[in-house]
C-alpha cells in the first residue's frame, strides 16, 4: 500500500499513525476509568456476578453492562444516555419495589432511582466505550436471525396468548406486565442478533436472569424478534 | 457416644431443613412474587394485566389439591405442561432440581402452615 511513497514520508506517516493510535488508546483508557468510577457502583462491568451465588440478583441496582457491546445499538446508547427514560417500570429487581395494596401489589415508584443524564460529549465517549465490551461475539456470530416481517395480529397473538411474554413485558405503553423491561422500544435499543440470541438462551448471557426459556423453537424466536421489529419501528 | 451422634445428626438435619426453607423463600421472592404477589396471594405487580390470574398460593384448599410432584413439574416445565396457562413460564433453565424442591417446600409453607 505504501510502495510508491518515499521512505522519509513513510516513516513520518508511521510515526503519526502510532501517535494517533496511542492518543486513542489513552483516551479509551481514560473513558474506561471514568465509566468504572461513574457507572460501576450500580452496573456490573465485569463477569464477577456470574460466579456469585444466585441471590446476588436481589442486590443489583442496575443491569450488567459487561456485554453492552453485544447487546445495544450504539446510536440508541448515545441518545438514551443524554435523555434517560425508564425502561423497566418496576426497576431492575422488581420485588424490591413492590408493595401490597388493597387492589394487589403495586410498584412503589418512590423507590425507583433515576439514571443520571450525560452531555453529548460524555454520552459519545461512554457509548463508544460500552460498544467495546463484547465478550459474546461467539453467541452473536452463531445467531441465524435475519430480520423479517410479521402481521401485527399474528405477532401480537404470539407475544401474548401463545408465548405469554406479555405476562412480564409491555408491547405498547401501559399494555402488559411491568416486571420486565418494556419491549416496544426494544428494536431501537437492541441489536437484532442479540434479541434473538437472548430470547433463545437468556441464561447464556446472564446466569441469574429472571427471563425464562419458553418452548419457542428457532422459527418461533425469530417471529417474536420480528414482532419487536414491527412494534419498535412504529415508535417515534 | 451413640446419643451424641444422634443429636449431631438431628441438629444437622434441622440446619439443612432451615437452609432449604430460607432458600425457598428467597427464590420465591426473586422468581415468583412478580406474578404471585409478595404475600403469595396471586396479586403480584403483573397480575392486573394478565388474562389469567396467577394462582393464590395461600389458598389451602386449591393448593392441597396439587401434589408436590405436580408443583415441581409446573415450576420446571411451565403451566402448559399441566394444561394450565402459558403465563406460568418454565423455570427449568433458571433453577436446578434442589432449588425447585426448595420452592415446592416454600409453597407448602405458604399454603398450609398458617400461624
Amino acid at each position: 500500500m505504501m510502495k510508491g511513497i518515499p521512505v522519509k514520508l513513510r516513516l513520518t506517516l508511521g510515526i503519526a499513525a502510532a501517535l494517533a493510535a496511542s492518543v486513542h488508546v489513552a483516551a479509551h483508557a481514560d473513558t474506561a476509568a471514568d465509566v468504572k468510577q461513574q457507572c460501576g457502583s450500580c452496573h456490573a462491568l465485569d463477569r464477577d456476578y456470574a460466579k456469585a451465588a444466585k441471590h446476588e440478583r436481589a442486590e443489583r441496582k442496575a443491569p450488567p453492562l459487561d456485554f453492552a457491546g453485544n447487546k445495544f445499538r450504539r446510536e440508541w446508547l448515545y441518545s438514551w444516555l443524554q435523555n434517560p427514560v425508564r425502561l423497566r417500570p418496576a426497576g431492575v429487581f422488581p420485588p424490591a419495589h413492590a408493595k401490597p395494596s388493597a387492589d394487589g401489589d403495586v410498584v412503589d415508584t418512590t423507590t425507583l432511582a433515576k439514571h443520571p443524564a450525560l452531555d453529548a460529549a460524555q454520552a459519545g465517549k461512554v457509548a463508544d466505550y460500552l460498544m467495546t465490551l463484547t465478550p459474546f461475539d461467539g453467541l452473536i456470530a452463531a445467531e441465524t436471525y435475519q430480520p423479517g416481517t410479521i402481521a401485527q395480529r399474528m405477532g401480537q397473538m404470539n407475544f401474548g396468548k401463545f408465548k405469554g411474554c406479555d405476562g412480564c413485558h409491555q408491547d405498547a405503553p401501559d399494555t402488559g406486565g411491568v416486571s420486565g423491561p418494556e419491549l416496544y422500544t426494544a428494536w431501537q435499543r437492541l441489536q437484532p442478533a442479540f434479541i434473538s440470541a437472548y430470547i433463545a438462551q437468556p441464561a447464556a448471557w446472564d446466569p441469574h436472569t429472571m427471563m425464562p426459556v419458553g418452548d419457542a423453537n428457532t422459527a418461533a424466536v425469530h417471529k417474536l424478534a420480528n414482532y419487536l421489529k414491527l412494534i419498535g419501528e412504529k415508535q417515534p | 457416644m451413640k446419643t451424641l451422634l444422634i443429636a449431631a445428626t438431628l441438629s444437622l438435619a434441622s440446619v439443612t431443613a432451615q437452609a432449604a426453607a430460607d432458600s425457598g423463600k428467597q427464590l420465591y421472592s426473586v422468581y415468583c412474587t412478580q406474578c404471585h404477589g409478595v404475600a403469595g396471594d396471586g396479586k403480584g405487580i403483573n397480575a392486573a394485566q394478565m388474562a389469567v390470574q396467577p394462582r393464590d398460593h395461600t389458598d389451602t384448599k386449591e393448593m392441597s389439591a396439587r401434589t408436590d410432584e405436580e408443583l415441581f413439574k409446573v415450576i420446571e416445565h411451565g403451566g402448559k405442561s399441566i394444561n394450565k396457562s402459558v403465563l406460568m413460564p418454565p423455570w427449568g433453565d433458571n433453577l436446578n432440581d434442589d432449588e425447585i424442591h426448595a420452592l415446592v417446600g416454600h409453597l407448602r409453607a405458604l399454603c398450609c402452615q398458617k400461624n
